[in-house]
């Protein structure tokens, strides 16, 4: 009786690395990696001989040589005696202050046009879609060369703030008499403290200890308010009612702010004209507020659209529910239409945030001094290093967006609506 | 007892016309501007903004002049028409320099072979564009990238030909091969066209130059400027970077765990970047990462770096087109027996490109928004590059209103056109029926 033979074992042939899909991505990841391997050896053996060529070294100690220029526009302590490495860490304080200013004032601005681009109101809905598509269609660099530009040609110079000789009276200043435009810089209020604790000092920076007291103030006023917010829910849970709490949250979050502020003594001085310039407030360099107010514009048109498709995404049987079970309009915007609405607009507003951080380095068109400015710019022109300075900058910038990216997927996941 | 009543109206009355507060312009303001507090409230900001924008614009705008050699003949035009003090636009300078604006400094007597190439490239675009055009005309949109070339840098015609025999021989070798194994072909596809250019590239070009010497003066790339070399750099950047972007979206998504993780590094090392940083790496360091002694030409180098650029923003919108595609759809095309690329190409692609016309779209503008950022290494692009040459001129010092509005609204028609057709693309290739 004939017994049913086992199946041959295939013995491994060559071409089964091609034809078996066993091996075959097997087959393709080996190749592909000896073809990047073979690439980046290509580069690196081009990189050393060029580098040899120029009779150049690959080396960072650049950065612990004195910079020699100066930094018109600076967060912390800088002179021309500084390092490159400091001046380059200015630059990155500057790329984030731009960025910050940037991102807080688009966002507002943002949500309040692409809310009254959906409003029923025909002429103010027209009037925002003009905004939008006009900011969004043109290059952000022509918003941002026009503004400076608008800011150094048009405006007056600092002595147009004085009253004249034959006592004609000078220019009013902006806002209320609290700021000044003028073609060099705009001068505007700065906030001092009467009796400061002075600033602690870091080796890399000082910090303010007045800042440190305020925000440890705000802190204690979070954790207090927290507190008050779950005790105000344990009762409810126990009774039935939930006691009036508004009242004391207003307190808790007013109290010891105030109580730090005036123990501070803290008190807003404004910019006066003394001899040729104003003194007494902060004097920002036009460059900066150009490039903020055309960041802002810019991206504050495509944040609108963000917010648009969010609030349109939610579809009208969510609030139709919500009012059928008897809430009020605050809270189905609250409780329903935000949540929903929140998850589609926080992924792409991160995006945007990390554009108008990377869009920043146009800063170089104003001669606003960011990374991009002073370790892209001047340090490179002045050492010569053109790779390590070009590198380092990617590398930083890289490190930004990974760390924006980063903060804003953990804020996202925390809003996100839980699913299954 | 009468059952009749007194008095039947027999004939129906005439419809009345509705209130005046309800039919026409009333009803409709009623609704649309003053339907509320809120709402009036609104209308009459609104109002104060525009009024306020016309009356900042219009009396300038009303003193246009148009004809004038410098701004001080202009301005003392405007002062004598409209009176002491009064300001107004001076389009003037638009009028005498709109050449610069559009060419760069691209020698006056050759402006025909860009306005050709431009006009050509209606014609090439127009099959890709619309299903409407027979599919033949799609021969000469292949064909013209090598005549654009020629028309705009000039030199032998052969020159850019020739770099098409390499793509035609590449496609020869598939076809020969393809029969024989599919591996194989492909590899040759990649290979072929490689050794073609390094070793017949030169010698073919001069060879058929000796038999039929067709050239045109050449033109170096330092001449191209304003919104032509925008253009040049914007239309061969999108063209280019859409394969790209969907080789990476599919890398991205593959199982193959190398080319995964290359594609996700590649794509979020240039996300990561600001553009400016890549294109200073294109002026600055190429010369390190390339043979000692390659040089070559800047604008090739920024085209090049800007397509990366665009191409990994494209990937990611492309993923999202991947991911939102129903699982079902791979796993019908597993079913049906077809293989990774028929599968893609037959099934997942089409449905995921079209879910993603918007987001490429708005990739594509701005790409072309971000082509004038090459001011940056150099080159004179229409908004800063062209516009400080012509302020920096004695005649136009302190002109500044009118080429950032001229060039401002060149960019504005390019932009919105695109996105207006990609709406209608949306449109077009709608199949669900809601």
């Amino acid at each position: 009786m004939a017994s049913i033979a086992d199946v041959p074992k295939e013995s491994f042939r060559l071409s089964m690395l091609i034809y078996d899909t066993r091996y075959r991505s097997l087959t393709i990841q080996v190749v592909v990696f000896f073809l990047v391997m073979a690439g980046a050896a290509w580069l690196v053996d081009n990189t050393y001989r060029n580098l040899q060529l120029l009779g150049k070294d690959f080396n960072f100690s650049f950065l612990w040589n004195r910079a020699g220029y100066d930094i018109p526009q600076v967060l912390i302590e800088y002179t021309n005696d500084s390092t490159h490495g400091r001046a380059m860490f200015i630059g990155l304080l500057n790329t984030l202050l731009v960025a910050f200013l940037g991102c807080a004032a688009a966002t507002v601005l943002g949500i309040v046009i692409g809310v009254l681009r959906l409003s029923k109101n025909w002429l103010v809905g027209r009037l925002m879609t003009v905004y939008v598509e006009i900011f969004r269609n043109v290059p952000l660099l022509l918003w941002i060369l026009l503004i400076y530009t608008v800011f150094i040609e048009a405006t007056p110079g600092p002595n147009a703030y004085r009253p004249g000789a034959d006592g004609t009276p000078g220019m009013e200043m902006q806002l209320l008499g609290t700021i000044a435009v003028t073609n060099r810089y705009t001068a505007v209020p700065d906030l001092l403290f009467w009796r400061s604790l002075g600033d602690i000092d870091l080796l890399l920076f000082k910090v303010s200890l007045d800042l440190l007291a305020i925000i440890a103030a705000l802190v204690a006023s979070f954790y207090a308010n927290r507190m008050l917010l779950a005790q105000a829910t344990r009762v409810q849970e126990a009774t039935g009612d939930r006691p009036v709490t508004w009242w004391k949250s207003i307190l808790i979050w007013t109290v010891p702010v105030i109580a730090v502020l005036s123990a501070l003594g803290f008190h807003v001085e404004y910019p006066r004209l003394q001899g040729f310039n104003f003194v007494g407030g902060i004097n920002v360099s036009n460059s900066l507020m150009a490039l903020w107010l055309a960041l802002t514009l810019y991206t504050a048109a495509f944040i609108a659209e963000i917010v648009r498709a969010g609030i349109m995404a939610i579809s009208r049987g969510q609030t139709e529910a919500a009012f059928a079970l008897g809430l009020r309009p605050g809270r189905t915007m609250n409780l329903v239409i935000l949540p929903q609405a929140l998850r589609v607009i926080i992924p792409p507003l991160i995006s945007q945030y990390l554009n108008l951080t990377k869009n920043s380095s146009l800063a170089i068109a104003v001669g606003y001094l960011d990374l991009r400015g002073t370790l892209g710019g001047i340090t490179l022109n002045q050492t010569g290093r053109e790779l390590e300075c070009v590198l380092l900058m990617m590398l930083i910038y890289l490190a930004l967006s990974l760390a924006i990216s980063g903060v804003m997927n953990i804020y996202n996941a925390s809003v996100k609506l839980k699913e299954r | 007892m009468q059952n009749t009543p007194s008095f039947v109206r027999t004939d129906m009355l005439p419809a009345q016309d509705p209130p005046l507060t309800e039919k026409g312009a009333v009803k409709w303001m009623r609704e649309n501007l003053f339907s509320g507090v809120l709402n009036t409230t609104l209308t009459i900001i609104g109002a104060i903004i525009i009024w306020w924008l016309f009356s900042a614009a219009w009396p300038w705008l009303r003193a246009s002049v148009w004809t004038a050699d410098n701004l001080t003949e202009c301005r003392s035009i405007i002062q004598q028409t409209w009176g002491e003090g009064a300001t107004g636009a001076c389009w003037a300078v638009i009028r005498e320099r709109w050449t610069q604006f559009l060419y760069g400094f691209y020698p006056n007597q050759l402006y025909w072979r860009p306005n050709l190439a431009f006009v050509l490239l209606f014609v090439a675009l127009a099959p890709v564009l619309f299903t409407q055009i027979p599919r033949k005309a799609l021969w000469f949109s292949a064909a013209y990238p090598a005549l654009a070339y020629w028309l705009l840098w000039g030199g032998s015609l052969w020159f850019p030909v020739v770099a098409l025999f390499g793509f035609v021989a590449g496609w020869v070798a598939f076809r020969v091969l393809s029969p024989v194994n599919a591996i194989l072909a492909a590899a040759a596809a990649a290979v072929v066209p490689v050794l073609f250019w390094l070793l017949l590239w030169g010698p073919l070009t001069d060879t058929l130059a000796a038999i039929l010497p067709l050239s045109l003066d050449m033109v170096r790339s330092d001449r191209f400027g304003g919104f032509l070399l925008s253009v040049i750099i914007g239309v061969t950047a999108i063209s280019m970077s859409l394969p790209l972007g969907i080789v990476l979206a599919l890398g991205r998504q593959s199982d193959l765990f190398l080319v995964k993780s290359l594609s996700v590094v590649f794509i979020e090392f240039i996300r990561g970047v600001p553009l400016i940083t890549l294109l200073f790496t294109a002026s600055l360091l190429l010369n390190y990462f390339l043979p000692p002694g390659t040089n070559f030409d800047i604008i090739l180098r920024v085209v090049i770096m800007v397509t990366l650029f665009a191409s990994a923003y494209i990937a990611e919108v492309i993923r999202g087109g991947l991911a939102a595609l129903p699982k079902g759809q791979y796993e019908a095309a597993d079913a049906l027996g077809l293989n990774y690329w028929q599968a893609q190409r037959l099934i997942v692609l089409p449905q995921a490109l079209k879910i993603s016309i918007p987001g490429i779209v708005s990739s594509f503008i701005g790409l072309f928004k971000d082509t004038t950022l090459v001011v940056f290494v150099g080159l004179l692009d229409p908004l800063k590059g062209i516009t400080d040459a012509v302020r920096a001129s004695t005649d136009w010092k302190g002109i500044y209103w009118e080429p950032y509005i001229f060039v401002g609204t060149l960019f504005f028609i390019f932009c919105f056109g695109m996105s207006r057709y990609s709406m209608y693309l949306e449109q077009k290739l709608k199949t669900d029926h809601r």
